[in-house]
């Protein structure tokens, strides 16, 4: 079946997650006071970003190391690396 | 472990390999360091892949390398909710050799190409990233990576690691990327019987069909989507730019599940079975974005060199091109021993005499053009599908009659001066 949710297409994928993650929110009060929108939960391909009522939830275990939070965040709160050597997305196919 | 080597390459993509091989087919000593867990683990393109830049690099590669399928037919789509304008090219010259481009699965065919460096005698190192540029006295002297006593030394690196080349954003080549500078573009590989492909899309076996679609396949917005035929499964994606996808506050993937249920798009893809997801962004700058190419014992080459032509779907051949150029170079310095700014700026002279800088000088402001003014996907794509379908609907209407009904509806939507502007904004923009 092709597939219809998020969830179904992170299915489709091979991690080899870290234990430490990779993207860290800088400051989750500015998510809270300053970004009505948390736009990072609505762009990112992945659903890397979930807000939580007080704060922001990184499911970097299923990101694919797009590079977009880093740059779509309005407040450059998103520390972005690179995971470890030999970690994170391993795409098969394309 | 302080070992030096002529070359350090950060990156096994298109561009990185490309620079690599040449440089050790020219009998220098090439690190190529690799982040993932083999080339092409990290590395995402819609599919196409053209010849003549590969070709430069390895002579009749397709009678060896991973290849799904010649292109042959190239159709375009402004599609409209229930219906499309459509229009395309198919030629059987591009079916025999020497072709035009293949369709391509990346992670099998960057580990080929990745394994023909090897055989040229570049040492590949993979799960290693690459913290940053060891730089001294001005100069790039090596890297350090994240495995214990990583630091290795090179006369010269070159960064190709990518779009989000942090590497380049540490030496200061670049700032932070804007979310009008890159595309984020999801898709998915589908997996469909070879005979149901075949027969969706009119080829034989050794054929392959592209579409690019505008319009509703981004819902209006800018951007594109595309459909490519690989021997037994087919990639459908679709992108915008980051700033687009953030002011329509637009998930990615459902704007690709609403694409793969369109109206005028499910029916290729019933019955098919989903196979990876994968999500990318793509430098789309243009011109105005490329960073600084060359400095004191440092390249930048492809993507992370932002050297991609949207509106030609061109990235890959560029990035080999680029990583060609860069190996020249590279060469031409050794043979100096001068690793200096002013010599590895000839890399910076090829690359601006080159169609790579030419073709991006050529598009400069189109990318501007289209973001300022979105009613050329959002407006003109519905107006263009209305006006056809009036145009060939026999109701008794003359046709004469029909060309000016169209012709008022377009002018009376926008005014007759609007549409006179925005056709002499988008030819500018193009021409």
């Amino acid at each position: 079946m092709s597939t219809k949710t998020i969830e179904e297409k992170q299915y489709l994928i091979r991690f080899k997650a870290d234990k430490k993650s990779h993207l860290t929110v800088l400051d989750h009060d500015v998510c809270m006071t300053k970004c009505p929108d948390k736009i990072c939960t609505i762009f990112c391909p992945a659903e890397v970003y979930k807000w939580e009522g007080l704060r922001m939830q990184v499911g970097y275990e299923g990101c694919h190391e797009c590079g977009s939070c880093r740059i779509g965040c309005p407040y450059q709160n998103i520390k972005w690396e690179y995971p470890k050597g030999g970690h994170g997305i391993v795409f098969r196919l394309a | 472990m302080s070992e030096k080597f002529d070359v350090i390459v950060v990156g096994a993509g298109p561009a990185g390999t490309s620079c690599a091989y040449t440089c050790a087919k020219n009998g220098l000593k090439v690190l190529q360091i690799e982040r993932g867990e083999y080339p092409g683990s990290k590395n995402v393109m819609g599919g196409v892949l053209y010849r003549k830049q590969m070709e430069e690099i390895i002579p009749e590669f397709w009678k060896e390398a991973p290849l799904e399928r010649p292109v042959v037919e190239q159709r375009f789509w402004m599609m409209d909710k229930e219906s499309v304008v459509t229009f395309g090219y198919k030629g059987l010259e591009w079916g025999v050799e020497p072709y035009n481009n293949f369709t391509v699965l990346r992670a099998p065919f960057d580990q080929w190409f990745a394994k023909k460096g090897i055989e040229q005698g570049v040492l590949l190192i993979t799960e290693t990233v690459v913290l940053e540029c060891i730089v001294e006295n001005g100069k790039v002297i090596g890297v350090r990576t994240d495995r214990p006593d990583g630091e290795v030394y090179a006369d010269v690196v070159v960064l190709a690691d990518g779009v989000n080349s942090l590497l380049g954003k540490q030496l200061g080549y670049h700032n932070e990327f804007r979310p009008d500078e890159v595309a984020l573009t999801v898709m998915e590989v589908i997996n469909l019987p070879k005979e149901k492909i075949n027969d969706r899309f009119n080829l034989e076996d050794n054929q392959g069909c592209t579409i690019e679609l505008f319009g509703d396949s981004t819902k209006g917005n800018l951007g594109t989507a595309f459909i490519y035929t690989n021997k037994e499964s087919i990639n459908i994606g679709v992108g915008t730019t980051l700033s687009s996808m953030i002011k329509a506050k637009l998930k990615p993937y459902d704007l690709l599940d609403y694409l793969k249920t369109h109206v005028m798009i499910k029916p290729f893809l019933e019955g098919g079975e989903s196979a990876e997801y994968l999500a990318h962004l793509i430098p789309e700058g243009g011109y105005h974005s490329v960073p600084k190419v060359a400095g004191n014992g440092v390249l930048l080459v492809g993507d992370a060199a932002q050297l991609v032509n949207a509106i030609h779907r061109e990235g890959s051949n560029m990035a080999m091109a680029s990583g060609k150029m860069a190996a020249e170079t590279i060469v031409e310095a050794k043979s100096r021993n001068d690793f200096s700014e002013s010599t590895l700026n000839i890399y910076r002279e090829k690359l601006y005499d080159s169609f790579i800088i030419k073709d991006l000088e050529k598009y400069k402001d189109a990318a501007h053009t289209f973001e300022n003014h979105p009613q050329y996907f959002k407006d003109y794509v519905p107006m263009m599908n209305q006006a056809a379908s009036k145009f060939f609907t026999v109701d008794g209407t003359s046709k004469r009659e029909k060309q000016k009904q169209i012709m008022r509806s377009i002018t009376g939507e926008r005014g007759t001066l609007k549409v006179l502007q925005d056709m002499y904004r988008a030819w500018k923009a193009v021409k």
